[in-house]
């Protein structure tokens, strides 16, 4: 199940990765080494396996539906590489 | 001997006696930093001197007034720089996180605080903890302290190297893969990752959740002991942390009655080096003298476990590193014509190559048509291996096996050939898969003067019985030293 360029790019634009060139070629290279390897888990007959999940079997944890305090919008907007007022400030996305 | 090199039992009994100070403490590890840092380069960042001397002074003082101290006494301790810290750096070794500073504090840190400790600085890591050898920071190579040439492993090789290196009393690292366990055993000091659940992950920057564990470095199993007791509980703001009451650890280290070790065949196979083998069944013998049960089992799934985590992993870490899209914190790529090419700028030059590999991997595994054949499979592959060990406990106590094929390689051996260094993880991802406690105890040293770790694995939330079996094993070990 060997992958392809044009499925290393794809991939990297699903994955929102700008990749150069030399990147894209190691990458084909390596990921069909990596999933030939993976490959070997289809020795195994798992049809009637149930899943891991959590390794516990712990299952949905609720909690009321509360107020409790968190961060205020200074302390958020805190690390954002750009703000303006209390907002995040991107990049236009309607033409 | 300086106290810098003590362990954290043998300072709390100084500083309980008044005998030195917690200043003084913090004034021998400085020492050391000032001697040792620049070659082993286990720090990213260590916090301002003034400000610890400080924080130190002020546990002098409660002691002087004889106020009630928390259990780490003012003891200098590290942590991996994937834990949040509050006004703390904390940049996972990524440029993606150069210069975020967390809002808040990991639960494990203020259970820290509040038990006294002193959080003397961040360690280094592979980035976003994905590699075997400290060499993927983004920042700096960690070396391993017994010999600088090699690696001290990953991804806490920084945490592992600062205790190594007498940088600290103690350390936090996390375990997705073996993170903990195979650069303890490069770097000979005791590492253990607990039951997945027994320690909370809120604050911890999330690479493989349902694999990812908050855990201890120190220089000895009671100190482990010790810094579990804090760290061990159940945490509302993590729902994958379990509600069991916590053991006094401490209180239980000596151990009643003997034990049937079980050592599983598959792990004594090809590709084992000669001298890892030896010190291991070196381990096995001690047992047996002592009096324990030691017998054969079988683990017949272990030839699947590593790709089996690759895929878990890698699929969890596209899924959680989605999150760095150069909006909310962290860097962000300049000269972009709109969003899109932002996301894509960002994303493509804000991670390293090894980051990329497992998004680009984990991406491809999760992608339509193939979940069922990665991600569902590996899932299935998983309770096939939980199962050999359920059957493995109806005949043993404790697993005794390598922690890691090898000891400590040079630094750059493994740098090209990522397939390589995942194989290196056959003996330390099955407790990540299965969530059982292991620990890496110091066994022994190569030829060329570099540490052995030997690991033992118990049933889940056994913590107890893990580390008194490591304790008495520590214990016949250094009487044969």
């Amino acid at each position: 199940m060997a992958i392809s360029e044009k499925e290393v790019n794809y991939i990297a634009q699903l994955a929102r990765l700008s990749l150069t060139d030399d990147e894209t070629h190691t990458y084909l290279k390596q990921l069909n080494d990596i999933l030939l390897y993976m490959a070997k888990l289809d020795e195994l007959d798992t049809s009637k396996v149930e899943p891991t999940c959590h390794v516990l079997g712990l299952e949905n944890v609720h909690r009321e539906d509360e107020e409790f305090p968190s961060l205020s919008k200074e302390e958020a907007l805190l690390n954002s590489p750009d703000k303006n007022d209390s907002f995040y400030k991107v990049p236009k996305i309607i033409e | 001997m300086k106290l810098s090199h003590m362990n954290a039992h043998e300072l709390k009994a100084l500083l309980a006696t008044k005998e030195v100070s917690c200043k003084e403490i913090m004034s021998s590890i400085f020492d050391e930093i000032d001697k040792r840092e620049y070659d082993v380069a286990a720090y990213i960042h260590i916090r301002d001197k003034k400000e610890l001397f400080t924080e130190a002074e002020k546990i002098d003082n409660r002691r002087l007034k004889a106020d009630n101290i928390g259990i780490l006494d003012g003891l200098p301790i590290s942590i991996k720089d994937n834990i949040c810290t509050k006004a703390i750096p904390t940049t996972c070794a990524s440029k993606m996180l150069e210069n975020f500073v967390p809002p808040y504090d990991a639960t494990i840190i203020k259970k820290i605080r509040q038990a006294d400790g002193i959080i003397i600085g961040k360690t280094n890591l592979d980035e976003f903890a994905m590699g075997s050898s400290t060499e993927h920071s983004a920042f700096k190579i960690t070396k391993n302290p017994h010999n600088t040439d090699y690696v001290p492993g990953g991804t806490s090789g920084g945490a592992c190297a600062s205790v190594a290196a007498n940088e600290c009393i103690m350390a936090i690292g996390s375990d997705t893969g073996g993170s903990i366990r195979q650069p303890a055993s490069f770097c000979g000091v005791t590492g253990l990752k607990p039951t997945y659940g027994r320690v909370s992950r809120f604050g911890l920057v999330a690479y493989g959740s349902s694999l990812d564990q908050i855990g201890t470095v120190t220089k000895n199993v009671k100190d482990t002991a010790l810094l579990l007791q804090v760290i061990a509980g159940v945490d509302s703001l993590d729902a994958t942390s379990v509600d069991e009451s916590v053991p006094n650890y401490c209180d239980l280290l000596s151990l009643n009655g003997k034990l049937t070790v079980g050592i599983p065949k598959e792990f004594f196979a090809e590709g084992l080096d000669h001298e890892v083998e030896n010190a291991v069944k070196n381990c096995i013998s001690l047992l047996e003298k002592d009096g324990h049960n030691v017998i054969e089992i079988s683990i017949p799934h272990t030839p699947y476990a590593v790709p089996a985590y690759y895929i878990t992993a890698c699929s969890e870490a596209s899924s959680n590193l989605a999150r760095y899209d150069g909006v909310k914190y962290g860097y962000r790529a300049t000269d972009t014509k709109n969003l899109m090419d932002m996301y894509l700028k960002t994303r493509g030059s804000g991670f390293g190559a090894e980051v990329k590999r497992r998004i680009m991997l984990g991406t491809y595994t999760l992608s339509a048509g193939y979940y069922d054949a990665f991600y569902l499979k590996a899932a299935k592959v998983r309770t096939l291996i939980a199962q050999d060990f359920a059957k493995a406990f109806e005949l043993c106590d404790i697993i005794i096996s390598p922690v890691a094929p090898t000891a400590a390689y040079k630094i750059g051996e493994k740098a090209d050939d990522p397939l390589a260094m995942y194989l290196g993880d056959i003996y330390s991802v099955i407790a990540n898969l299965t969530g059982l406690p292991a620990i890496s105890v110091p066994c022994g040293w190569t030829t060329s003067r570099l540490p052995i770790g030997v690991q033992l694995t118990t049933r889940a939330l056994n913590e107890p019985l893990l580390l008194s079996a490591a304790y008495r094993l520590e214990q016949l070990l250094a009487t044969v030293a």
